[in-house]
């Protein structure tokens, strides 16, 4: 089991206020990722759910229990850091024990978890080597071993792949993708990669300046986004935000368009000129300047288009209304 | 980025490196030559360096005259003794100011090492009542508790240094594992912080022994260290100087070696956090 619930939770340091009074469920068994731009206070979140800082005022209870004063050790709960916090003295074997050794689990037992973790995770020929003979990926690994082996009623991971290289993180992200699906235990997962969020996460916290924007799932956030940050923010390429004439026509102060909900079209309505080309293969991205609209229009084009810089284009937005939004940034629905 | 070293500087960077190092060496160096003169060589002017009639008289006659076994057995309680005590409370209170550090913080360290700008006879009376009240004087635990409490400030702030070295993600990883405490200190922090708990138990040994403040003045017949033995040659019978000298490097003669053999770990924990 493992529901988490935050109920008017705050943080202050000083006089600042990081975390305003914020209210929360992450239901058991979901893979819940925090996403924002760095300072958001989505670390200082999964900290206040560790317990690895004091919440200033309000609860936290984990299924049911509240767990705001109880010690991180007592919490039930397992943590993977962006730096991997391995124990540096220690071999592999005995890093993913030592949970299991404060747990005071009997020895065979843990000879049994540690060998059943190295094998899903592909360590069992490295556990006698210290973390500093491992590479990245490896300590990450092992990062998770050691998280793993104390059946937690939840995982918490804080930015674990930025440390690693685009190829690895990629790798990475579907292995825990993967392995909450064979635990099915609750992960609460903080990242400032949207991608990462986009393609993890049963439900997406956006956050900013410690407020959150918007909760929900994935295609939730892509398809009904409820404000201009959140607009902005989930989505790659950015969507589209066009003020104007063009904004009034739909009654709206600012409307947003998806790259991807851009055709090239020769009777298209809007015109301009190409800044950029990006030729991705199977996509190319089209950078599109002078069209009255915005600075930049992005235009997200399947497959390869011959354009290049320079190139004069015409523009079709699709027919389905465009997203909508008054002055203050909020969705008109 | 390396800097291109001409030969020519280099020897030039050699011989400097080289001069300094005799330079502060030379006053043992004088020592240890002394205590091999007869009495008269040692006081011959202009000063013998290395043309004398060589003898181990003064070693055999010190060793005759003084018990110097119960002396080393005294400096070995003392200096150990303190620093184990002292590491013992610092590594707490290094703990505490590096990974759960408050405002004040700073202005503890510092008002601790003030305490170290005290002249030592400042405190030397109020002491020296409280031992008699106590029944501690000429006794090796009060030096021990005395010693630990002179250089208490010292070890905090080496072992404060190296502490903050250690990531307090790996402890909070010990937190999130289970872990007291107790068992953070115990099995992350101090395997960690071993090469730097080392030199600094080395660093306050020889500082405890070479004390000669307090283990003069709080000591007799009983507790009495090295640091007494050495100077019961000094003034009584007028000056022998190459027994003197020859009391001396007994004296100094097993920190000497111990400080020869452990120099890498000493130099490795002295430039700790300077050149990481």
């Amino acid at each position: 089991m493992g529901q988490i619930t935050l109920e008017q939770v705050t943080k202050r340091f000083g006089s600042t206020e990081v975390i305003p009074p914020l209210d929360l469920t992450i239901e058991d068994g979901e893979f819940c990722v925090f996403v924002g731009p760095s300072g958001c206070g989505k670390s200082t979140l999964l900290r206040l759910i560790a317990g690895l800082e004091d919440i200033s005022s309000g609860v936290i209870r984990i299924d049911g229990t509240d767990a705001s004063d109880t010690p991180p050790a007592k919490r039930g709960l397992a943590m993977v850091f962006q730096s991997y916090a391995l124990y540096p003295h220690m071999s592999v074997r005995k890093n993913i024990a030592f949970p299991m050794r404060m747990a005071s689990v009997p020895k065979d037992e843990q000879t049994r978890r540690i060998e059943a973790a190295a094998k899903a995770l592909n360590l069992t020929e490295y556990l006698d080597r210290r973390p500093g003979q491992l590479s990245g990926g490896q300590r990450q690994r092992v990062a998770i071993g050691r998280a793993i082996v104390r059946e937690p009623s939840a995982f918490l991971f804080d930015e674990p792949l930025s440390n690693l290289d685009a190829a690895l993180r990629v790798g990475m992200r579907l292995e825990i993708s993967e392995l909450h699906e064979r635990l099915k235990t609750t992960m609460i997962y903080v990242t400032h990669d949207q991608v990462e969020a986009m393609t993890m996460a049963d439900k997406i916290v956006v956050l900013r300046a410690g407020n959150i924007e918007q909760v929900g799932s994935p295609l939730e956030l892509y398809r009904t986004p409820r404000n201009l940050f959140v607009a902005g923010f989930i989505g790659s390429p950015k969507m589209n935000l066009i003020v104007g004439a063009e904004a009034a026509r739909h009654d709206a102060h600012t409307i947003g368009i998806r790259p991807e909900h851009i055709d090239v079209a020769d009777d298209g309505p809007w015109q301009g000129t190409v800044g950029v080309a990006e030729h991705l293969g199977s996509d190319t991205f089209l950078h599109v300047h002078d069209t009255g609209l915005a600075e930049t229009l992005t235009v997200r084009a399947p497959g390869e288009v011959g354009l290049r810089h320079g190139d004069p284009i015409t523009l079709r937005p699709r027919a389905d209304q465009p997203h909508r939004f008054d002055a203050a940034g909020l969705r008109i629905m | 980025m390396a800097r291109a070293v001409t030969p020519r500087r280099k020897a030039l960077n050699t011989a400097l490196a080289w001069g300094i190092g005799l330079l502060i060496f030379f006053p043992i160096l004088w020592t240890i030559l002394t205590s091999f003169k007869t009495e008269a060589e040692a006081i011959a002017s202009p000063p013998l360096f290395l043309n004398f009639s060589w003898t181990l008289e003064n070693y055999a006659v010190v060793q005759e005259r003084s018990d110097y076994m119960k002396f080393l057995v005294n400096s070995l309680i003392i200096a150990g003794g303190s620093t184990l005590l002292g590491v013992i409370v610092a590594v707490p209170a290094a703990w505490s100011m590096a990974f759960v550090p408050s405002r004040r913080t700073k202005d503890i360290l510092l008002w601790m090492l003030s305490t170290k700008m005290l002249p030592a006879v400042g405190v030397l009376y109020p002491i020296y009542l409280l031992f008699i009240e106590l029944g501690l004087l000429d006794s090796r635990a009060g030096l021990v508790v005395v010693l630990m409490l002179i250089n208490l400030p010292i070890i905090v702030w080496m072992l404060y240094t190296y502490f903050r070295e250690i990531p307090g993600e790996i402890l909070e990883a010990a937190r999130m594992d289970g872990a007291g405490l107790r068992e953070e200190i115990l099995y992350v922090l101090t395997p960690m912080a071993i090469p730097g708990i080392a030199s600094t138990i080395l660093l306050n040994f020889i500082l405890a022994w070479n004390e000669a403040f307090w283990t003069l003045n709080l000591t007799a017949a009983n507790a009495a260290p090295l640091t007494a033995f050495i100077a019961s040659y000094s003034s009584p019978e007028g000056l022998f100087y190459a027994k003197l000298s020859a009391a001396s490097t007994m004296a100094i003669a097993p920190i000497l070696i111990l400080g020869w053999f452990s120099q890498k770990q000493l130099v490795r924990g002295l430039t700790f956090g300077a050149v990481k």
